[in-house]
């Protein structure tokens, strides 16, 4: 059983509706991406970066790819912390499973922040 | 009939073993999982288990049947053997005291966490507190556990966490209360289940429905539970 | 001996069923240090199977109830031989009790009102046998059992007794002057031997209807308390009065509530009659469960059984509907199908008499002290022991119970020994402390089997004592067929003696509780043979085909059954109620 709990949520009820929240968020956008590109490349003939660039320029569509990457990183975290806190234990890892588990949440927190600083950049560098 | 039993007394065996067993079934007559435990213990007076009422009620013979939890009792070896084989092992994920014998003191650990109680902060009246029928009918499926550790024991989220996730049969029970209309502590009672363990460790795959031996849904409880956590939350 | 472990407290119940924890609950809430030992998880108890419901006259279905009517029923069920001053006791103070339970949290089942649903059951008459059928009996569902002791365990949980869970009690411990100062108890789990004292022991450890080879009790049910009191040289009560449950499922023992019958249920034989109006024309298949019993026994007899073998009677519910049968009697059909493989919505389930219930026990005063007699005869109470429930003979039941009175009985009895502890305790008791010998002599008995190196196979011995039982003192019983049962347990006694127990482990040792628990079974079973061949008369549940009339000039009192010199004395029965006239002895018909 693990024995250090390190949710940064505060309560099981607030990760339950983010968890969720951001699944329809991330379902919404992955229907809005998947229709533009059916639209656009309708007979085949592949779409071309001005197309993009429009598209994914829009203020809206920027703010729903921010939306996204963020729905990304907290359904991300909440998710990789309950797998760690159910799989990396004593009974698996011995001793150490608290420092290893520590540490892999810390390696998951990074990859998360560099996710989201990356598409950050990203989605506002974009020329509009 | 070649039957695979579980054995470990910690006061002899070095470790645990799957020790094979025979005995022969008589025709015509489809004998309980129970009936052939206690065939086999006239064999082997060693061989431990818990048993009492013989007919499903008191919950105390919940074993592990070739893989699948139930009451030894109400469990005919047809439904349970393969190809004429059946291996029996205790509860998964509980110590094991002896054989078929698992220590349960986790399970009713999270069984009195959720406060297994009628709360009623009015005094009572001279006579009952009135129910309608209808309300009544709101613990029909819940009031029934008969706490006999089938559902916890068959739960990864139990076995990974037995210490902080209350687990099916607890979260019925914490449910039977919530849905009584004769409790009045509803508010505290969701309080202390809104942490990230107690209540929201479940991920919904059933398990405890598939092998309660009453027949019972944890599940829909713990959704129901859920339910009103967010109706409260938000 | 190494030193043994001693524990201590203020009230020692043994046995977590529902009159242990009735009990525990009113001594923790007391504030006095209790402790509750329970062979098994308290809610594993016997109470557990309980189906049908708890009698009581809360006056719900019949707003014109009264407890007098329902203290009428039980003094005719039991025959006349139960104690008046008790079941007035029960039968008045039984509505504050299942008030009490409703309040804990007990999910009675609800009239449209929303008070406590109430159903007929047998033996129940509205102004004293004047008035038609009553439905007096307090249900949730067909789980009344299960309901009540889950309830009780959880006002526990609040409450806080000390539970001592899966430990097993050996042998009284008695001081020099006669008192009793504890129990030496197995820890389960570690085969640990602890001497648990008490200022107060109660017995509330049920019944020990495995005696008998076919019976609805579960396996556990060996008659402990009734054991542990009879080596410790205290009597039991009427003893031979078992009663046999017209409805316990052929072949397989298991129990289907009266309730069914209560519900409009009736039995027939293969030919389809419904015979018991012919044996009881006003109540028919709600008449005593004695009567019940005997007029299906004689179909069987007569030729009229269903089956191939013709050996069992049927019980229809088919006509009830299944609407109703899922919402009143949902576990019965749950257990029908598992069971005896029919669907009682469709079929009717094959039944006949089975062993279910010791009406006899440890004689008590109606707050629970137990009880012995003197040497001229009079009535003398014993230090320090109390007993409660089915082990208990207060008595309340006579020669037969009536469906629903055991509940209430726990719950009655079992808060009053709690309350009349408490007050003892206050009091003050001073009593002296067992010295050494005390406890080797609760000891001796499992020193013996640990000791054994040789001999016959527990599980042998025990089918042979069931069948004896089953053979010689079942519903119908004959002097030649008791005295050849008497000689077979006198060949037992000897041999269970000298019986072997080959596993010696200290783990969750179940043979060695399967051995202490024969001991147990043979006490039991050998005072039930001696108490029945003494009582020579037919009277509630003891029916003797060589003395078929009920004989009041001799026997309108309780047996009282000595272990030390097999000696079967006599008892008044208790014909002083405080509050109502005395219900005179009449010719007991249904």
């Amino acid at each position: 059983m693990v024995t250090q709990v390190t949710a940064l949520a505060r309560s099981g009820l607030a990760d339950f509706l983010i968890q969720r929240l951001s699944a329809v968020v991330l379902a919404l956008y992955t229907l809005c991406l998947l229709s533009f590109f059916l639209v656009n490349d309708g007979v085949g003939e592949g779409i071309d970066h001005r197309q993009l660039v429009e598209f994914f320029g829009s203020a809206s569509m920027r703010a729903f790819s921010a939306l996204a990457v963020l729905s990304t990183a907290a359904h991300g975290w909440i998710g990789l912390w309950t797998v760690a806190t159910d799989y990396i234990r004593p009974h698996y890892f011995g001793a150490r499973a608290t420092v290893i588990r520590m540490a892999f949440q810390v390696g998951c927190g990074l990859l998360l922040f560099i996710y989201v600083w990356w598409g950050m950049r990203l989605f506002w560098m974009l020329p509009g | 009939m070649q039957v695979s039993v579980y054995r470990y007394d910690p006061d002899v065996d070095e470790a645990p073993e799957m020790r094979d067993m025979s005995l022969e079934l008589p025709e015509g007559k489809d004998l309980m999982v129970l009936d052939l435990l206690e065939r086999l213990k006239e064999q082997d007076p060693s061989l431990s288990y818990r048993r009492s009422c013989r007919e499903g009620v008191c919950g105390s013979d919940g074993i592990n049947m070739n893989g699948l939890n139930g009451l030894a009792c109400i469990t005919p070896v047809s439904q349970v053997a393969k190809r004429g084989k059946l291996a029996l092992r205790p509860l998964p994920g509980l110590p094991v005291v002896r054989d078929l014998v698992v220590d349960m003191s986790q399970f009713f650990d999270q069984f009195e966490k959720v406060r297994p109680y009628l709360i009623n902060d009015q005094p009572p009246p001279a006579q009952e507190r009135l129910q309608s029928p209808e309300e009544r009918a709101e613990l029909d499926g819940l009031y029934e556990c008969i706490l006999c550790g089938c559902c916890s024991t068959a739960c990864p989220s139990f076995w990974w966490n037995p210490d902080k996730f209350v687990g099916p049969a607890g979260l019925l029970q914490a449910y039977r209360f919530l849905a009584d209309s004769r409790d009045t502590a509803g508010a505290e009672r969701l309080r202390d289940l809104e942490d990230p363990f107690s209540v929201f460790r479940c991920r919904g795959i059933m398990n405890c429905v598939n092998v309660c031996p009453k027949g019972l849904n944890p599940t829909q409880a713990i959704g129901k539970i859920r339910g009103l956590l967010v109706r409260q939350g938000t | 001996m190494a030193a043994l472990r001693k524990m201590e407290f203020d009230g020692l119940i043994v046995g977590g069923g529902g009159a242990g924890l009735r009990a525990a609950l009113e001594l923790a809430q007391s504030g006095l240090k209790a402790a509750v030992i329970s062979k098994v998880f308290p809610t594993r108890s016997h109470t557990v199977s309980a189906q049908g419901g708890i009698t009581c006259a809360i006056a719900s279905e019949d707003p014109e109830d009264d407890w007098r009517w329902h203290m009428y029923d039980t003094v005719k069920g039991s025959d006349y031989i139960g104690d008046q001053d008790a079941i007035e006791y029960m039968c008045s103070e039984g509505p504050q009790a299942v008030f009490e339970l409703e309040h804990m949290g007990l999910p009675f089942s609800r009239t449209e009102s929303g008070r406590i649903y109430q159903r007929p059951f047998g033996g129940q008459s509205k102004d004293y046998g004047k008035g038609g059928q009553a439905a007096r009996t307090c249900a949730a569902a067909d789980r009344t059992g299960h309901a009540l002791l889950h309830t009780l365990y959880q006002a526990n949980v609040k409450g806080g007794a000390t539970f001592l869970n899966e430990w097993f009690a050996v042998d009284l411990v008695k001081n020099q002057d006669g008192a009793v100062t504890g129990v030496i108890a197995i820890e389960i789990e570690t085969g640990n031997v602890v001497h648990v004292a008490s200022r107060a022991t109660v017995l509330a450890t049920g019944g020990a209807g495995r005696i008998y080879a076919s019976t609805t009790n579960a396996l556990m049910n060996t008659g402990d308390g009734v054991g542990m009191a009879l080596r410790a040289g205290f009597p039991v009560q009427d003893i031979e009065m078992w009663q046999f449950h017209p409805t316990g499922i052929a072949d397989a023992g298991v129990l289907v509530t009266e309730g069914c019958r209560g519900e409009g249920g009736y039995l027939i034989n293969k030919d389809g009659e419904r015979f018991m109006e012919r044996y009881a024309p006003t109540a028919k298949d709600l008449a005593g469960r004695d009567v019940v019993a005997r007029s299906m026994i004689i179909e069987i007899l007569e030729g009229r059984g269903c089956g191939e073998a013709g050996d069992h009677v049927l019980l229809k519910l088919d006509h009830l509907g299944e609407a109703v049968l899922n919402s009143r009697l949902p576990g019965i059909l749950e257990l029908s199908r598992t069971f005896a493989h029919v669907d009682p919505v469709r079929q009717p389930i094959p039944v006949v008499p089975t062993c279910h219930y010791m009406m006899g026990g440890i004689p008590t005063q109606v707050r629970g002290q137990a009880l012995t007699q003197d040497d001229t005869g009079q009535d003398q109470a014993i230090e320090g022991l109390y007993a409660a429930g089915e082990a208990a003979c207060v008595s309340v039941h006579g020669a037969n119970r009536l469906g629903g009175n055991s509940l209430l009985d726990l719950i009655v009895f079992g808060r009053a020994a709690g309350l009349h502890i408490e007050q003892a305790v206050r009091q003050g008791i001073s009593r002296r402390d067992a010295s050494e010998s005390d406890l080797e002599a609760a000891r001796a008995r499992l020193a013996r089997w640990n000791d054994s190196t040789s001999g016959e196979s527990v599980a042998a011995l025990k089918r042979e004592l069931q069948n004896t039982m089953q053979a010689s003192f079942g519903v119908f019983r004959t002097e030649e067929h008791m005295r050849k049962g008497i000689e077979t347990l006198k060949g037992l006694r000897d041999r269970i003696g000298n019986a072997h127990l080959p596993d010696k482990s200290n783990a969750f040792n179940t043979a060695r509780l399967e051995a202490l628990e024969l001991d147990n079974l043979l006490e039991v079973a050998y005072a039930t043979a001696i108490a029945a061949e003494a009582r020579r008369e037919s009277r509630g549940a003891h029916a003797r085909e060589d003395h078929q009339q009920r004989d009041d000039k001799n026997w309108l009192c309780h047996s009282l059954y000595f272990p030390d010199d097999e000696r079967v004395a006599k008892r008044a029965v208790n014909f002083q109620p405080a509050t109502v006239p005395v219900l005179e002895p009449m010719e007991r018909k249904y």
